[in-house]
């Protein structure tokens, strides 16, 4: 069977430049001083720039119909190489075969204005997105409902709710009917029921035989989304094939890292003192990830520079900026609450699996005297993801609603 | 998987993204399909522009309406500068509407790539857009304050010669120059930020540059067409001659519309060229 090619990448390279140059605004005086100082460089080509290879050498073909997931770490390319096909940037070597109308989906709300009415944001977004008139006044009426905001068409956008504006901008994004769509993390807006909807309208678009390019660090919306993926590393394409290979590679590839921990310097005027804070899957050495069906370990360390009488460690666990919950230490045993010797501390606090939800969790710890106060304080020192790749999720709740996830369940037919 | 597979060589590429040339012509095709967008940002300016005003569209004759009364007072009355036999309000608000039309247009277009760089840097779109958008959404003011203008003619006895005709050519002329400067100081204006603070300044010296407030005919006859090297020193006195029937300024104009095109050119060759390396630098 052959099949047509829709973006046809042929050895694709980007760099960015560095250095001193590049890190501040050109103010037209540098140009002048560096003219007074050495009035002859004007006429020399300039030394061969340190750069950055944001992307090294990249080839790969994608057909027509193709769902393809682009993944890789913070910094990998990913986003280069999607500004480089959606003519944002421009590549420094290679080249780019496209075959059809790209539609391009970077950022939710691009070219929103506060002050223009939702109807009228509709229009603006619509154009800039590259959808004409008559097509956008056609899926108006698709857009509005889809976005929920009927009532408030016609008030300035300034005056939503963030929840609304956010439906409404990505309300008109998902209406692009491009023949290629190039989506970049743009799904974890909104609140569930409308991240749910994203997801299903993301699955629509699959189903359409469109081609798209996704990228996520979400990876359960990529293996359940796409039919193919590719890993990228460095710039450089380490991976093409099924979504769960590639996923799979991710994943050992970011193993080498430790658990996630942070140190604190031993602050001498405090009579306790936080030194570290550390949080990890339990059992595992090799991944950096935390996921769903782990049990959680946190480790804290702390110094107790004199024994004190009455001292409390406190450990808050935080999610979407709420408190879930918290304790302290002392709740588990009063005798530490009589008397603290001096010395070094370790608290270990186990998370069973199957609770915290997926989402970034953040730590919070301190260190005080009740009646005295607070000693050493770190609050929101630590955050952690709590991830999914093994679990199909798209059609679940539990993509991003709940805060606590202690659920087993088992329908059994009789 | 999607490699080693047979590619239909019929399939013709509707495009190639390919690293940047030195210097590029302007894609007029491109930017004729893009038209829809131009009107888009065009509205959206001039919806924005008077939001939560209390006088709205007012502010369009508010200014140049000031500014009339201030020159009257200061050139017309206490220096006593001619006006080629018109009376000084007239003489100096029919240079006022395409000036403000210039220096607006220079203003919004100069800061068009770096204020909306959240869009450019997240779509894409024929650049130019941007400071095409930027010179023709004064026009809306312009078409507001030019009532005035009819009144205050009315109201001086003056009727203008046939020859109001060739004014769309000239309000043409002053659109093409603000674009023609806007092109160079927008693309400029993105590496060099200090490019937006000497807009208020280069306006401010280019007015007096302009016969904005005295005649062209205060230069002597033998220079004048040298004048027109300011294209809006053509801009102005042909509004004046094609409203109020001074003299013709031929030569002068001529000059200008040289200038212009010559402005224009190397502005969207200098424009392509910054537009390639924009979402690096900005």
């Amino acid at each position: 069977m052959t099949q047509k090619i829709a973006i046809r990448v042929n050895n694709l390279s980007k760099k960015y430049r560095l250095g001193r140059s590049e890190e501040k605004y050109h103010t037209f005086r540098d140009v002048i001083v560096n003219l007074l100082k050495a009035p002859l460089n004007v006429f020399q080509s300039a030394p061969p720039e340190e750069g950055f290879w944001a992307l090294k050498e990249v080839s790969f073909n994608v057909h027509k119909g193709d769902v393809v997931g682009i993944i890789g770490r913070n910094g990998a390319g990913k986003s280069t190489l999607l500004k480089i096909l959606s003519r944002i940037t421009t590549p420094t070597e290679g080249e780019v075969a496209i075959y059809g109308r790209v539609g391009s989906l970077l950022e939710v709300g691009t070219g929103f204005h506060p002050e223009l009415t939702g109807r009228e944001n509709i229009f603006l977004s619509g154009s800039i997105l590259g959808m004409r008139k008559r097509e956008i006044e056609e899926k108006f009426d698709e857009i509005v409902k889809f976005a929920e905001i009927e009532k408030f068409i016609d008030t300035p956008v300034k005056r939503y709710s963030s929840g609304m504006y956010v439906r409404l901008a990505f309300a008109v994004a998902a209406h692009m009917d491009t023949e290629i769509l190039l989506v970049d993390e743009v799904l974890a807006v909104g609140d569930a029921a409308f991240q749910k909807k994203c997801m299903g309208k993301m699955g629509d678009v699959a189903q359409e035989g469109r081609t798209v390019l996704f990228v996520s660090h979400n990876m359960g919306a990529i293996s359940a989304l796409c039919n193919t993926s590719i890993l990228i590393s460095d710039g450089k394409l380490r991976f093409k094939g099924s979504p769960s290979d590639a996923i799979d590679l991710y994943l050992q590839s970011t193993g080498q890292e430790n658990e996630k921990q942070i140190m604190f310097n031993d602050d001498p005027r405090k009579e306790i003192c936080i030194l570290s804070v550390q949080v990890g899957p339990v059992g595992s050495n090799r991944k950096e990830t935390i996921e769903l069906d782990d049990d959680v370990e946190l480790t804290i360390k702390y110094n107790v520079k004199r024994d004190l009488q009455g001292t409390n460690i406190y450990v808050g666990f935080d999610h979407k900026g709420v408190n879930i919950f918290n304790f302290w230490d002392i709740d588990y045993d009063k005798n530490l609450f009589l008397m603290r010797n001096r010395g070094l501390y370790t608290l270990k606090v186990l998370v069973p699996n199957n609770f915290l939800n997926l989402g970034q969790w953040t730590i919070s710890v301190d260190a005080g005297r009740p009646g005295i106060g607070t000693i050493d304080k770190q609050h929101h020192c630590l955050h952690f993801l709590i991830e999914n790749y093994s679990k199909d999720m798209t059609n679940s709740g539990l993509s991003g609603g709940s805060v606590i996830a202690p659920i087993s369940v088992q329908t059994i037919s009789e | 998987m999607f490699d080693n597979e047979v590619d239909d060589s019929k399939n013709i590429p509707t495009l190639i993204i390919k690293p940047p040339k030195k210097w590029v012509p302007v894609d007029f095709q491109e930017l004729w399909n893009y038209r829809e967008l131009l009107l888009s940002f065009t509205r959206r300016d001039i919806k924005i522009r008077y939001k939560q005003t209390a006088l709205g569209f007012l502010w369009a004759i508010i200014q140049p309406l000031f500014m009339m009364l201030i020159f009257t007072i200061i050139f017309g009355g206490f220096a006593k500068i001619p006006s080629d036999g018109i009376p000084y309000p007239l003489f100096s608000f029919a240079a006022l509407l395409p000036w403000m039309l210039f220096s607006e247009g220079l203003t919004r277009s100069t800061m068009s790539m770096v204020a909306n760089s959240n869009i450019i840097t997240k779509v894409y779109f024929p650049r130019l857009i941007m400071p095409i958008s930027g010179i023709l959404s004064p026009l809306v003011d312009f078409a507001v304050s030019i009532t005035i203008l009819i009144l205050m003619m009315a109201y001086y006895g003056f009727v203008p010669t046939i020859n109001v005709i060739f004014l769309p050519l000239f309000i043409l002329l002053a659109l093409a120059t603000s674009l023609g400067v806007g092109l160079w100081l927008s693309a400029l204006n993105v590496k060099y930020r200090d490019f937006q603070y000497t807009v208020p300044f280069i306006i401010q010296l280019w007015m007096y540059a302009s016969p904005v407030v005295y005649p062209a005919s205060m230069l002597p006859q033998s220079i004048r067409f040298l004048y027109g090297l300011n294209p809006m020193a053509g801009v102005i006195e042909g509004f004046r001659w094609a409203l109020l029937g001074t003299a013709v300024p031929s030569s002068m104009i001529f000059v200008s519309v040289c200038v212009v095109v010559v402005l224009l050119v190397s502005g969207m060759f200098y424009f392509r060229r910054m537009e390639q390396y924009y979402a690096d630098i900005v």
